[in-house]
C-alpha cells in the first residue's frame, strides 16, 4: 500500500496492514521532523511533492523490494504540506517470514524514497532565513 | 508544439510559477527545452547539470525527444531529507 498525504500520516492503520501470520519479522522505519538542520534551529518545514509522479516512483519501490526481498507486505507513506516538529513525515513498513529481509528491505526503501521519489521538503529557519 | 513545463522547490521562485506552457519546434528534446529555459532565466545555468527531468510521469535523458502535450518537469536533487 502506497499513501501520500497532506495530514498527519495513520500510523496505527499501517501498521495493522502488515499483519500476515506467515510473517516472524517486521520492521519499520518512522521519519520525522527534528529541530536542527545543518546546525540551525527549524521553526517550520513544509513538504513540496509532484504527486503523479511521486506515486508512480512509490508504487515501482514497493513492488521492486517486495520481489527483491521476497517480502510478504510493505507499507510506504509520505505526508506533505507541513509537518510540525517531532511529527512523522514518512513511513516505511515491511513484513518477511524471517528478519533480515524485513531489515535490508526498510533500509533499502527509506534510502530509495530519500534519493528517487519527488518530494521536496523546505524548511524554515528561526533565525528567518531558508 | 507545446508542453507543459512544471517547477519545483527552488525553480518555483527561479521562474515565478509552478507551471507554465512553452512553445518549442516539432523535434525538439529536452535538450532544446533546457537551452529555451535558460535564455529565459540565465539564473538556471547554475543547477541545470543538477537536475533531473521528468516526461509525462517518467525519468528521461536530456537527449529525449519531446510530443505535442507532453508534461515535462524540472526535479531539483530530493537527497537531503529525513537523515
Amino acid at each position: 500500500m502506497i499513501e501520500i498525504l497532506g495530514r498527519p500520516l495513520d500510523t496505527s492503520r499501517y501498521m495493522a496492514l502488515l499483519d500476515d501470520n506467515s510473517c516472524g519479522g517486521r520492521c519499520i522505519f518512522e521519519g520525522r521532523v527534528r529541530t536542527h538542520n545543518l546546525g540551525k534551529e527549524v521553526a517550520a518545514l513544509s513538504y513540496e511533492c509532484y504527486e503523479p509522479m511521486a506515486m508512480r516512483q512509490m508504487e515501482a519501490l514497493r513492488g521492486l523490494a517486495m520481489g527483491r526481498f521476497s517480502l510478504r507486505k510493505a507499507v510506504l507513506a509520505h505526508r506533505i504540506g507541513p509537518v510540525p516538529m517531532g511529527e512523522v513525515a514518512v513511513w516505511i513498513g515491511v513484513a518477511s517470514v524471517h528478519r533480515d529481509e524485513a531489515f535490508a528491505a526498510c533500509r533499502f526503501l527509506i534510502d530509495e524514497v530519500k534519493l528517487k521519489v519527488p518530494i521536496w521538503k523546505r524548511e524554515t529557519y528561526s533565525s528567518g532565513n531558508w | 508544439m507545446k508542453i507543459r513545463v512544471l517547477y519545483f522547490a527552488n525553480l518555483r521562485d527561479l521562474f515565478g510559477c509552478s507551471e507554465e506552457d512553452i512553445s518549442l519546434q516539432t523535434g525538439a528534446t529536452l535538450e532544446s527545452l533546457a537551452q529555451e529555459l535558460s535564455r529565459r532565466v540565465p539564473d538556471l545555468a547554475g543547477q541545470i547539470q543538477s537536475l533531473a527531468w521528468g516526461v509525462n510521469l517518467e525519468l528521461a535523458p536530456i537527449g529525449t525527444a519531446l510530443r505535442d502535450g507532453d508534461e515535462v518537469a524540472l526535479l531539483p536533487p530530493v537527497s537531503g531529507g529525513l537523515a
